[in-house]
């Protein structure tokens, strides 16, 4: 099972990496929220995995998972929200000044006619 | 608590007080800002001189207060007599500047921010000289330099005020630098950075092997911020301040900072053959140009400046000489150079305000027009030439004697007497240029203004300097004995040596090489022409400024190259930079790594569920990857990685988590499809292919690494330290569930800090929406027209319905949170779809018309709950956030529990509301009035 939860991170990952370096503006932030999954996952991971013992203190418990991590990925979730929400609100507003939305503020058609910057 | 153990800091920060004040007074009128300062000054000088009787007695008065213990660092005062000399001196010069630059100043000049600079230069001055601690010293040494920097570039428009303070800066700024190496290795040396402790560890520092990289050190910040050779090139560049900041930079202050540490470290590092040569040598090197220079300088500012050199030199060769008397000397001239400077500086400054010029080769004869002034500027140029009955004379006597009596330890050191009565010859010469060539030799040459006398105010702070300089001329030991004699002791950190000034010692030595150097000096300024000639030939052949500009345009060149390699004004370039360094440095790690990459963990078994949805998850990201040029298709296949995430985190026991990331996700792909339809639908294919693959294989390389990383983690055993959350979740924080019980109370702290990024990100986002205008596209991805249909019936219906329920919803998940999976975050979540459901459903106008709320207060309310609750546990004794709960019982409900965690949560939950609806409604409403636009055009 760590094998199959480490192969999924590292996908999340290789495929966030290649969005956010593509040249614009939508991929980054969906590059950057896969990117997002992927380190909360991990985060989460290093709690180790456990099956069917939630951090809910019982009597009847036979043990529980890492509450740690959950406590610190239950935040970053959260926070990741906001900063994709940054981001594309960024986005439209680098669209609406520079009227395109490549990342660099230029796009490749007006590459050679000395682009807007 | 008396007020002498307290007053101290508070003369220093009085004037960085002042400072606000006298900027925001001179809204109201000019000269309030002129008053505030002067009030500001003396009410400092009030608060120092009670504590003057300290140093009389013979005590040092220290006042501390810890700051960083760990780190050896006090706040921490004293005050002996050497702190009180240079106190005394740099508030009382600095009431005389203060008057003086009232007067000087035009209409077109700020006087708020004149003084508000003036002001703080004066507290990091007064810093300097009352620190107990080396390392508190060295900020206000740090601010003095940039202060300066403020008062040499006042007159901003002007290109060589904006080089001069750049130069000025980097050169005290490098030298505070290495004063900064200096003393953490003093402290290294002595074990504290206390002065009391170094001063009484001389013996020590000089016998430890780092004293020589100590005192060079040391030396080369003394030397910046002094102008000793061979950095004394930024002075004469720093005249392009207005004059009274040069009068009370040159005189008393700035550049006397430097003089002053040499004082002041006198007994830990002075005595050695080492000292006598780089201090001596630096001291002796810059007397001789600085006085040559100063004879060949047209300007009256750059004579002054170069005298000033040629002044500290002296005063630095008489440290160099290591012996009580030439500190007695020493600071005997420090007292005096600042009285007749600081005059010939305001002189010079009323000449430039009343003729408009101060090139010397156009001022002649203006006796006739400035009697008053030309009378003053007589008597302390003497007093700076060394004439008798004036305080020059004397200290310059003690000057010659203590050169003289250096001459006896070496047969090197013959040449030093000649030297200096050469120096002082010069010096004579310059003295009488101010003079001659000034208020005599003729008539004036086409000024640009009339000259006449200047207000009577404006004269008023050179008498009383001259008065200063007669009187100490005069009855020295009456006037300047006690001063003196309690500064040196405190710079010597021992009883001062018998000493007596006065104006007769009989014939001797240094009375014939002040008659020599005077009749020297007749004869240099009469062949002044042959010197101007030879100095033309020679001329700016060494020119400081030129090797500085030189270095300084490398170093910009480089750095400048060094961008240009990193930066090329692109995100994916940097981006690029950024992810190669982090795989880079984590192939490093793994590289060095010698144990086995995996541990010996036992694994879980893989089941055909988890197989499957992993799978799909992995199709899922790739196909994200693939097809985001079509975005929509992109979004839904990041939709369903994000629920299968959630999915992942119900099965690995972290229901909080699944319930947190399911709604996060629908408010995030709402948001993101809101965003998309001011975007264009379809992304341009990438022309440059190459960098596609290169793209792609570090996005492998960096998910490969990442997995490897992930499971050699998962596959070792680890000792967690959450036992101690689990065991105390319930008797400390009465909860069951105890990932709520962290958020809201362990590490309470830390939510309070997350709500704070969220709600900043929430008004962030508001306020880039501002006057934000985007054209709604007209047709949509496929050409079709958007559907103009009004919002669907069932979806109304059906939201209006559930609206109720879903709160229901939030506030059960809400409240049972502290022992069962829910709490503030998921609920506000919760609560954020419900409301983003009706808006989507029924429509912006519909839903705002009956939702009043602010969403600004709602964040705001919340952030004051969340800390209220901290507050209200620190006003009853307990540290911030401290929770309390106590037991309930209900009818019906039974046994409840009552925290005031969930206070709180409730904090959290307003928070999160807040936010969450008000970016998505922001957004909204941008659609919205785009389709609103774009309707009213096609009618």
């Amino acid at each position: 099972m760590e094998w199959l939860i480490a192969l999924a991170i590292g996908v999340m990952t290789a495929c966030g990496v290649f969005l956010t370096l593509r040249p614009h503006t939508f991929s980054v932030v969906l590059g950057l929220t896969l990117l997002a999954y992927a380190v909360n996952v991990f985060l989460f991971a290093m709690g180790r995995l456990t099956i069917g013992q939630p951090v809910v203190i019982d009597a009847t418990a036979t043990g529980y998972a890492d509450p740690l991590p959950q406590a610190l990925v239950l935040t970053a979730i959260v926070i990741a929200f906001g900063m994709t929400a940054f981001l594309i609100v960024l986005a439209l507003k680098a669209r609406s000044e520079l009227g395109n939305d490549h990342v660099d503020g230029l796009h490749i058609s007006n590459k050679k006619n000395g682009a807007r910057r | 608590m008396s007020f002498l153990s307290v007053n101290l800091p508070l003369v220093a920060l009085l004037p960085f007080f002042g400072a606000p004040l006298a900027a925001f007074a001179a809204r109201y009128h000019r000269l309030a800002s002129a008053w505030t300062a002067g009030l500001v000054t003396i009410l400092s000088l009030l608060f120092l001189l009670p504590s003057a009787r300290f140093p009389f007695n013979g005590d040092t008065l220290i006042q501390s207060w810890d700051w960083i213990p760990a780190a050896g660092l006090e706040f921490a005062f004293r005050l002996d007599g050497l702190a009180l000399l240079f106190a005394l001196l740099i508030l009382v010069i600095g009431l005389l500047i203060v008057i003086y630059a009232r007067y000087y100043l035009s209409d077109r000049d700020s006087m708020g921010r004149f003084f508000a600079y003036l002001l703080m230069f004066m507290g990091s001055m007064l810093g300097i000289v009352l620190s107990e601690n080396l390392i508190q010293l060295l900020v206000f040494w740090e601010l003095t330099s940039l202060t300066s920097f403020l008062l040499i570039s006042y007159w901003q428009h002007r290109q060589d005020a904006r080089q001069g303070a750049r130069m000025a800066l980097a050169i005290t700024g490098a030298g505070g630098l290495a004063l900064l190496a200096g003393i953490l290795l003093i402290g290294h040396v002595v074990g504290s950075f206390n002065l009391t402790d170094v001063l009484a560890a001389g013996d020590e520092i000089r016998a430890h092997s780092l004293y020589l990289p100590i005192l060079l050190l040391i030396l080369l910040g003394v030397f910046t911020k002094s102008a000793q050779f061979p950095f004394h090139f930024w002075l004469p560049h720093a005249m392009a301040a207005p004059t009274p900041v040069s009068a009370y930079l040159h005189s008393a202050t700035m550049v006397k900072a430097g003089i002053f540490l040499l004082a002041r470290l006198f007994p830990a590092l002075s005595g050695t053959t080492e000292w006598m040569w780089l201090v001596g040598g630096a001291g002796l090197l810059t007397l001789i140009l600085g006085a040559y220079t100063a004879l060949v300088k047209h300007d009256l500012k750059g004579l002054l400046a170069y005298s000033t050199l040629s002044h500290l030199g002296l005063i630095t060769l008489l440290f160099g000489f290591s012996t009580p008397m030439a500190t007695v000397a020493a600071i005997f001239h420090i007292i005096n150079h600042a009285t007749f400077k600081a005059s010939l500086f305001m002189v010079a400054g009323i000449i430039d305000h009343e003729t408009g010029t101060r090139d010397m080769r156009r001022l002649n004869g203006l006796l006739k027009y400035m009697p008053h002034t030309a009378v003053l500027a007589m008597i302390a140029a003497a007093a700076m030439a060394g004439v008798p009955l004036l305080n020059g004379f004397l200290s310059k006597e003690m000057f010659f004697e203590q050169a003289v009596l250096a001459s006896d330890t070496s047969m090197i050191t013959w040449a030093i007497p000649v030297l200096v009565t050469l120096a002082a010859a010069f010096s004579v010469a310059y003295s009488i240029r101010f003079i001659h060539d000034v208020f005599f030799n003729g008539e004036a040459k086409d000024l640009p203004k009339t000259p006449h006398e200047p207000p009577r105010f404006m004269k008023i702070p050179v008498d009383l300097l001259v008065v200063l300089c007669l009187v100490v001329g005069i009855a020295p030991m009456l006037v300047a004995g006690p001063i003196l004699a309690v500064a040196v002791s405190g710079s010597l950190q021992t009883a001062t040596p018998d000493f007596s000034i006065a104006l007769w010692h009989g014939f001797n030595l240094p009375l014939l090489m002040s008659v020599i150097a005077m009749a020297a000096g007749v004869w240099l300024y009469w062949q002044r022409q042959i010197i101007y000639r030879l100095h033309e030939q020679l001329n700016e052949r060494f020119d400081g400024k030129a090797v500085f500009d030189r270095l300084l345009s490398q170093i910009n060149g480089f750095a400048a190259m060094i961008t240009r390699r990193f930066d090329k004004g692109s995100l994916q370039h940097a981006a690029l930079w950024i992810i190669g360094t982090a795989v880079l440095a984590g192939v490093i790690g793994f590289a060095n790594q010698s144990a086995p990459l995996f541990g010996e963990r036992a694994l879980l078994p893989i089941d055909a569920i988890s197989l499957m949805l992993v799978t799909g998850l992995i199709i899922a990201s790739v196909l994200t990857a693939v097809l985001h040029r079509q975005r929509l298709v992109a979004l839904i296949t990041i939709g369903v990685v994000g629920l299968i995430v959630a999915l992942g985190f119900v099965k690995f026991s972290a229901p909080d988590l699944a319930l947190t990331q399911l709604s996060i996700e629908i408010v995030t792909i709402v948001l993101l499809l809101l965003a998309l339809f001011f975007l264009p639908q379809l992304a341009p294919a990438e022309s440059d292919k190459t960098r596609l693959w290169r793209d792609g294989g570090i996005a492998l390389l960096a998910g490969g690494a990442v997995s490897v990383l992930a499971m050699a983690v998962l596959s070792r055993d680890f000792m967690p330290i959450s036992g101690f959350f689990i065991e105390n979740s319930v008797p400390g924080g009465g909860g069951t569930n105890v990932v709520n019980v962290i958020l809201v109370d362990f590490r309470g702290f830390d939510t309070l800090g997350e709500i704070v990024v969220l709600a900043l990100a929430g008004l962030g986002i508001f306020a880039m929406m501002r006057g934000l205008k985007l054209p709604a596209p007209k047709l949509d991805f496929s050409g079709r027209d958007w559907s103009n249909d009004p919002h669907p019936p069932i979806m109304q219906t059906l939201t209006r319905l559930l609206f109720p329920l879903m709160l229901m919803v939030a506030v059960f998940i809400f409240l049972r949170g502290h022992n069962l999976p829910g709490g503030g975050f998921i609920a506000g979540l919760i609560a954020s779809v419900a409301l983003i459901a009706q808006y989507l459903a029924n429509g912006i106008d519909w839903t705002s018309d009956r939702l009043r709320f602010d969403m600004h207060k709602v964040i705001g309310f919340g952030l004051l709950i969340a800390v209220m609750t901290g507050v209200v546990a620190m006003m009853l004794g307990y540290p911030f956030l401290t929770s309390a709960f106590t037991y309930l019982y209900w009818p019906v409900v039974g046994k409840f529990e009552v925290a005031s965690a969930i206070a709180f949560d409730i904090g959290v939950f307003l928070v999160v509301v807040g936010a969450t609806v008000m970016i998505l409604v922001q957004l909204g409403k941008l659609t919205h009035e785009a389709n609103h636009r774009q309707q009213q055009e096609q009618k």
